[in-house]
């Protein structure tokens, strides 16, 4: 089967910061990019490993923390190190982003490339829309995404299937 | 670290996005003077903003109180405004009603269960290393699940705050075509569920139990989840055949009553006067006479007992069993509602407003949720009342952990060290499945000595 390109906006837009995922989604809906699959999540994982198949290439676009912090600041992550800066699993009602792709390593059930195309975020207090230094960033993330998209394609095209490194990069 | 003066377990929220709760403990002298769950999370005033909205918009926007039950809160809201406008939804449509809910209980439950709970049993501290070692587990888990989830989608419109409910039933109804591969995978999911419960039976169940009062929904001949009235089981009953004794929904505020309390923004709950459970416990002591046949053989083969007779289970710590049970008995209901599908010859039922209040309850997969409506003759309302589980059932696990923190402080040999007892607070928690605020973080752990 052929593997596809899936992007997932990753967040809560009623969190503000949190939205910048679901809000770069948003915005490919507008010109979708061809072959691509755009989705949504709340980062809870048994509806986000059911979002990709096992030979698809993911991007994930998401709002980060970083400490120290630079609101605005844009990150290329692969899977494994952004399951490595999860947050110790300690709720008891649900998972985040990092625990869900460390439990896909867990069940083998990892895409063949997953990277997340992350912001850093300031605010995320109640309500909707972004703070400035995450809307002043939106346009760069969003081209960030369309080329990690426009790169995803063309592994698929040309590697016969064979798993790609990343490098993190900031 | 000492046992004899004072101290002060301060089990603060780690940062995140949503959901901030902690637990403060402190212990005299090798006695738990007090537990307090404290949530903190910004109250969210939706009872103030509903009033002044139409009656129409409560199932919308109650549904985003929470983003693992949202199915109850709209069901509830359903309820609630439909009884205050004279109008009953039943039939095909309240059976499809009926099976969205059991898609929500399937995707909480078995979320719960394999992910958050079942990783205390074996020691590990997250689901990614029960995943390690109990693969086959977790994958059955998580399939189960999304056969839930594709009940959600199908029936709601999408797996999150679902969309395709409205005021006397849906904007648009399936046909039995479009259900036939739901019952495809919810036969699978029903395997599946029984060889969970079948796993989770053979856990390493410490001893505890709750011996106050338990409160659910009672319709007699059903396990009830989105009917009946409230019903309670008296604090200490645990034999065959105990008295439940029930009061009509419409007196729900008269019997429960909330207070605010400093060290928490949600309100607790207080059942005539004292603290009470509301759950899957509660409601398999209620009602468990009337599991689907399949999930009573499941759980008498669990050694729960035998629900047909009444049977109760009181140790938190078997909740997971009892879940599961729900869990198998859910996709049970879930394929048989499909299997009878025809259907209904309009989506919905016209609700027109009046002036009037109404109230309704419901079971949400942690236990009753309460609402109650007060609109005008335009349909504007003027009061929303929202009482949910884990505020009915703070004060109880504030004394279910006051009581296992000093049966373990009591326990001879090594005396507890601070991460032992944080170990045990989180895992008493956890027994409860609290819904802080849907997706609430908790526990790091300060130690204060006097």
């Amino acid at each position: 089967m052929t593997g596809r390109v899936v992007v997932i906006g990753v967040g809560n837009p009623f969190r503000r910061d949190d939205g910048a995922g679901p809000a770069v989604v948003e915005a490919l809906r507008a010109d979708p990019p061809k072959d691509t699959l755009l989705a949504d999540s709340d980062g809870e994982p048994g509806r986000m490993l059911g979002l990709w198949r096992p030979q698809d290439a993911v991007v994930v676009v998401e709002v980060v923390h970083a400490h120290p912090g630079r609101p605005g600041r844009l990150h290329t992550l692969t899977a494994e190190r952004a399951a490595r800066c999860a947050a110790r699993s300690a709720s008891t009602h649900a998972l985040g982003p990092g625990e869900t792709f460390a439990l896909a390593a867990a069940l083998d059930r990892m895409p063949r490339e997953l990277t997340v195309q992350a912001v850093e975020g300031a605010d995320f207090r109640l309500g909707c829309g972004l703070s400035p230094p995450v809307a002043d960033a939106l346009p760069h993330l969003l081209r960030q995404v369309t080329g990690a998209i426009a790169d995803a394609h063309d592994r698929l095209r040309h590697t016969g299937g064979r798993p790609i490194a990343h490098q993190d990069t900031a | 670290m000492s046992h004899r003066g004072s101290r002060v377990l301060r089990l603060d929220a780690l940062a995140r996005v949503e959901g901030e709760a902690a637990l403060h403990l402190t212990v005299h002298d090798r006695t738990v003077a007090e537990a307090q769950l404290r949530i903190y999370e910004p109250p969210r005033f939706f009872e103030a903003f509903l009033v002044g909205r139409g009656h129409g918009e409560p199932p919308d926007i109650t549904s985003r109180i929470c983003g693992i039950c949202p199915v109850a809160y709209q069901m509830t809201a359903c309820q609630a405004i439909e009884r205050a406008c004279g109008v009953t939804v039943d039939g095909p449509l309240a059976e499809l009603r009926r099976l969205l809910y059991y898609g929500e209980w399937i995707e909480s439950q078995s979320l719960h269960i394999h992910l958050l709970h079942a990783p205390d049993f074996f020691g590990h501290s997250s689901a990614v290393e029960l995943a390690r070692e109990h693969r086959g587990a977790v994958e059955r888990g998580l399939r189960i699940k999304q056969a839930g989830n594709a009940i959600m989608e199908r029936l709601g419109g999408r797996a999150i705050h679902p969309i395709n409910v409205r005021l006397g039933g849906f904007y648009r109804v399936p046909a039995p075509a479009e259900l036939a591969p739901l019952a495809e995978r919810l036969r699978r999911a029903h395997d599946d569920a029984l060889e969970t419960v079948r796993w989770v039976a053979g856990f390493d169940f410490p001893d505890a139990d709750y011996d106050g009062p338990l409160l659910a929904m009672r319709d007699p001949g059903r396990y009830a989840i989105d009917s009946g009235t409230p019903a309670v089981m008296a604090a200490g009953a645990d034999s065959d055949g105990a008295p439940v004794r029930g009061f009509p929904v419409a007196e729900f505020e008269r019997h429960v009553v909330e207070r605010q309390v400093p060290h928490s923004t949600a309100l607790v709950s207080e059942l005539d006067g004292h603290h009470y459970l509301t759950g899957s416990l509660a409601r398999y002591a209620v009602s468990g006479r009337w599991l689907h046949p399949s999930a009573l053989d499941a759980a008498r083969a669990a050694g729960l007992g035998d629900p047909a007779t009444g049977a109760v289970c009181r140790n938190p710590f078997r909740s997971i069993v009892v879940r599961a049970v729900e869990v198998a008995h859910a996709v049970a209901e879930a394929l048989r509602i499909i299997d009878a599908y025809e259907p209904p010859s309009r989506p919905y039922a016209a609700v027109p407003p009046r002036p009037a209040t109404g109230c309704a309850a419901t079971e949400a997969p942690r236990g009753l949720l309460y609402h109650r409506y007060a609109m005008d003759a335009e349909g504007t309302l003027t009061l929303a009342r929202i009482v949910p589980p884990t505020a009915q059932n703070q004060a109880a696990i504030e004394y279910d952990l006051r009581r296992q923190v000093q049966s373990r402080l009591d326990a001879p040999g090594e005396p507890a060290g601070d991460e032992e007892l944080t170990a045990l607070c989180e895992r008493a928690v956890r027994n409860h499945d609290p819904c802080i605020s849907c997706s609430a973080h908790f526990l790091d752990l300060t130690v204060e000595r006097g």
